[in-house]
């Protein structure tokens, strides 16, 4: 509620943030289209010819297309799981009366701090090593067999770091959403003797329900496009992961028209999951 | 209130999470006691975790070979340009949003969140030909102005969810004593949400710092952040463990310091408000 | 001087008419208050007033131009939040200079302004300290503070006392008429609460789903309310309604009486009814007595009554304190 003038004024004060968001927005993603039904390459330029739905087959024709696809979303699920479980029991633990509890939150939030590529060549390297690493040395002196991380489990490798950075979000947002779980709820379960499980399961989880699905959602955005882990390992090839792919068909092969039909390919993926974000964040709104 | 806790579940609690939480934090622990190593003791089998010759001339080292003030400088410049750019163009934004409110605020506030929600790999393409034929590949300028619009969303709706908590009435007040609506938002509205200015722009320093998409596609050298400097020790320098971490130590350090202080607003900032 | 005139004001929101018709005339000086249940739109015609909102039509004649065009600033009010509205990040001191300083007034002259309202408010000693570190009752004089320093033609007050506790509410009631008395400037204050509206005003305005009901001082809307609605909000306990047969009897569709009005006795009367429950207030004890068709009745016995619940009991109207209504909620006289 405001005056004429107020309004007014807000409009001219919106409008810079408008535009320049609707620009971003809308000139790439129309090139990108545009791009997609050309035979582009920047090898051989000046030939640009319209070819319709060509590189798309050409992309679905491309059986490292779909193992990118499926390693985006074996990545996405892998790290989903581990963060919201872990998370879950990470955050309830951190919600007891502990000693030091600011310091140990200190450590475990940590990780989310960490540049991607620091993250990714720290693990390569001195922890997942297939002779000189931790994890090497670590199962050699139980007398196992060292794993060769990247060369036998590219996947699990990346997964496990990506997952050792996201698990440190989930944890920091559940643990803020059960610390806000009010005092005297808690105080009247407890008067009506309600066991701890059954806490758990009728007032702690009821009251997750939304952070959870906040931390799906979030994560899933950021997870389709982790680049940075996979571009500094190399791991999995062109077939990395979706993004990957893209970078590597456009940049590297300096195929315009290819790399342009996997990122709509990859614009469509991450709208169906931003359907479902949207809506959610927008009914949080009317509270 | 506080009350007595049982000592024993206390004590098995506390142990458990000190454990999680090393082991958690682990990985960084070893980066920087790697880093004051020599590079045969960093390889050494079985590992050394603290009795070892302790050294930092792999700082020197590393600075030596690929001036790290520079990346470090541009880090900076990048991360804190973008978000000061972005902070211009939000305030107004966000002050119109929460407290001059039009029918569309909403849907608005809605559809700048959706622009979050491209994938960078879509817009990948066209940004790197136009940069490229606007020769702004491995420009500074160019660069704060792609994580400038990236974080752009963000920043409006971390600073619209901290308007939001200031009484309008305040501003009514304001008005009422006869301040146009510059002093409106510079004697009273600003000064009241120095705190949440201050952490939209701490948040959003952190986020651009790591980014890591962008700034490793659209430069090379002159430019180049922290992101690219580690990415040039992937190989084969990779090799060289201990300057590895010292490279690593002197690029997380900063803004691992400066996340732990923001620990609370990155909640409220990532979710949107949707958790505080 | 301070007139303010309301000449056909009306406020839409979109689609939703807030105030469909406003005309009301303040005189100078008048202590006037704007009473209703929440959402009868009295805090939007004082936001009108204000200049904080726009008019969808008609004109707000302040002194005798209109100023219905002009922003708040400019209209030489000045206003009392229901929060306060204090700039937390300021002190007292620069709370009540803010406007004179946005005025542009030499420091001196603001200095003595400043030093003056804070003696009159008996906030001397806080000056250097900030809101937060003051009481409800004293955030609430800072406010006062900040209102009477620009001398104004005259003082919006927008529920001021709702967030004060009771014993404080009444305090602060007073100290806000004697400001009145001492200052002689015309006052409007908005309040849901009918007992700061009869024990404050010089008139009432009782403001039912945008629509002014009635405008009358205190007593005449207690003596002779003009609709239903007046009726039943001011007074309290609240009045009876009887429907039926009971108003027939009087050639009225609803007839009302007052609690206060009700004649007691243990042996007959009009009424017949058994007590359902008793409150006892010390000085008075209301009753509540089921009247068989009547309905449920509230009685004011003074003082202690004799007989408790369960108890038959005769109620008898008073003559001349019956008001009468007819069906479409109108006083019939």
């Amino acid at each position: 509620m405001a005056t004429q003038q107020t309004r007014l004024l807000g409009k001219l004060a919106v409008a810079p943030s408008v535009i320049v968001l609707f620009l971003w927005m809308i000139v790439p993603l129309a090139l990108t289209i545009y791009f997609s039904l050309l035979r582009y390459n920047l090898l051989d330029p000046g030939n640009e010819s319209f070819v319709g739905f060509f590189n798309y087959e050409y992309f679905l024709s491309d059986p490292a297309f779909f193992a990118a696809i499926g390693n985006s979303l074996k990545l996405v699920f892998a790290v989903l799981a581990i963060s919201i479980v872990g998370g879950t029991l990470l955050a309830l633990l951190l919600d007891q009366a502990i000693v030091g509890r600011n310091i140990v939150r200190l450590m475990v939030i940590a990780p989310f701090f960490i540049m991607p590529t620091v993250s990714a060549l720290v693990w390569k390297n001195m922890f997942m090593h297939p002779v000189s690493g931790l994890f090497a040395w670590l199962m050699k002196s139980v007398g196992l067999e060292p794993i060769d991380w990247f060369a036998q489990y590219p996947l699990t490798a990346v997964i496990i770091m990506v997952a050792w950075q996201w698990l440190p979000f989930a944890t920091l947002i559940l643990l803020t959403a059960i610390q806000s779980l009010d005092e005297e709820q808690k105080e009247a379960a407890e008067m009506d003797g309600t066991p701890p499980i059954s806490y758990f399961y009728y007032i702690v989880l009821p009251h997750l329900a939304r952070p959870i699905t906040v931390v799906i959602l979030i994560e899933t955005i950021f997870l389709l496009n982790v680049f940075a882990e996979i571009y500094v390992t190399g791991s999995g090839g062109p077939a990395g992961n979706l993004p990957y792919l893209v970078y590597f068909q456009g940049l590297l092969n300096f195929d315009v028209g290819g790399a342009s039909a996997g990122g709509i390919v990859a614009v469509v993926l991450a709208n169906i999951v931003a359907f479902f974000l949207i809506r959610m964040i927008g009914r949080n709104l009317e509270g | 209130m506080a009350r007595a806790v049982s000592v024993r579940r206390r004590t098995i609690a506390t142990a458990a999470a000190w454990l999680i939480g090393f082991l958690i934090f682990f990985p960084i622990l070893w980066t920087i006691i790697t880093s004051f190593k020599t590079e045969l003791e960093a390889f050494s089998t079985p590992p050394k975790f603290l009795f070892f010759e302790w050294t930092t001339e792999n700082y020197g080292i590393v600075q030596e070979r690929s001036n790290y003030l520079r990346f470090v400088s541009n880090s900076l410049i990048l991360s804190i340009g973008s978000t000061l750019v972005a902070l211009l163009f939000a305030i107004p934004a966000a002050w119109a949003m929460a407290f001059a409110p039009a029918k569309r605020t909403k849907d608005l506030l809605m559809w700048m969140l959706s622009t979050k929600m491209m994938p960078p790999v879509g817009a990948l393409i066209p940004v790197y030909l136009i940069f490229r034929d606007m020769g702004l590949l491995d420009s500074r300028g160019g660069l704060i102005a792609v994580l400038f619009l990236m974080n752009l969303p963000i920043i409006v709706w971390m600073l619209y969810t901290y308007f939001k908590e200031i009484p309008g009435e305040i501003l009514e007040a304001a008005r009422m004593d006869g301040a146009s609506l510059w002093k409106e938002l510079v004697y009273v509205l600003a000064p009241m949400a120095v705190p949440g200015i201050a952490s939209t722009l701490l948040l959003n320093v952190i986020l651009a710092w790591n980014e890591a998409f962008w700034t490793l596609n659209l430069t090379t050298s002159a430019a180049a952040p922290l992101t690219a400097f580690i990415a040039s020790y992937s190989s084969p320098e990779g090799l060289f463990w201990a300057k590895l971490s010292a490279a690593s130590t002197m690029a997380i350090a900063p803004i691992l310091v400066l996340g732990w202080f923001a620990q609370k607003q990155l909640v409220r900032g990532l979710t949107f408000g949707a958790v505080k | 001087m301070g007139t303010i005139v309301l000449k056909d004001v009306q406020k839409r929101f979109g689609d939703v008419t807030i105030i469909p018709n406003a005309n009301l005339a303040i005189e100078n000086g008048e202590f006037v208050v704007f009473v209703g249940p929440s959402g009868c739109g009295k805090s939007t015609l004082l936001r009108l007033i204000a200049g904080l909102e726009d008019v969808s039509a008609g004109e707000i004649i302040i002194d005798g131009s209109n100023a219905a065009q002009l922003p708040p600033a400019k209209r030489g009010l000045s206003m009392v939040f229901q929060s306060y509205a204090l700039y937390p990040h300021m002190s007292v001191r620069n709370n009540i200079a803010f406007g004179l300083k946005m005025a542009g007034q030499p420091k001196a002259e603001i200095d003595a302004k400043v030093a003056k309202a804070a003696q009159v408010l008996n906030l001397a000693d806080y000056l250097d300290r900030k809101p937060r570190q003051l009481s409800g009752g004293q955030r609430q004089r800072v406010a006062i503070g900040r209102a009477i320093v620009r001398q104004p033609k005259a003082f919006l007050f927008d529920e001021p006392l709702s967030n004060l506790d009771a014993a404080l509410r009444v305090n602060m009631r007073i100290e806000i008429m004697q400001l009145h008395k001492s200052l002689g400037a015309t006052m409007i204050y908005v309040t849901h609460d009918q007992v700061e509206a009869m024990t404050m005003a010089d008139r009432i305005v009782v403001l039912n789903k945008g629509n002014i009901e009635q405008v009358g001082s205190p007593l005449e809307l207690y003596n002779r309310p003009d609709s239903l609605f007046v009726a039943g909000f001011i007074g309290s306990p609240k009045m009876n309604f009887l429907t039926g047969e009971a108003a027939t009897k009087h050639q009225a569709h609803t007839i009302g009486v007052r609690p206060e009005h009700i004649a007691l006795s243990d042996r007959a009367g009009e009424w017949e009814g058994t007590i359902a429950l008793a409150e006892h207030l010390g000085a008075d004890t209301f009753l509540h007595i089921d009247a068989g068709r009547h309905g449920r009745l509230t009685v004011r016995a003074a003082g202690e009554y004799h007989l408790g619940p369960g108890s038959k009991i005769w109620l008898t109207p008073e003559k001349g304190r019956i008001h009468r209504f007819d069906d479409k909620g109108r006083a019939i006289r």
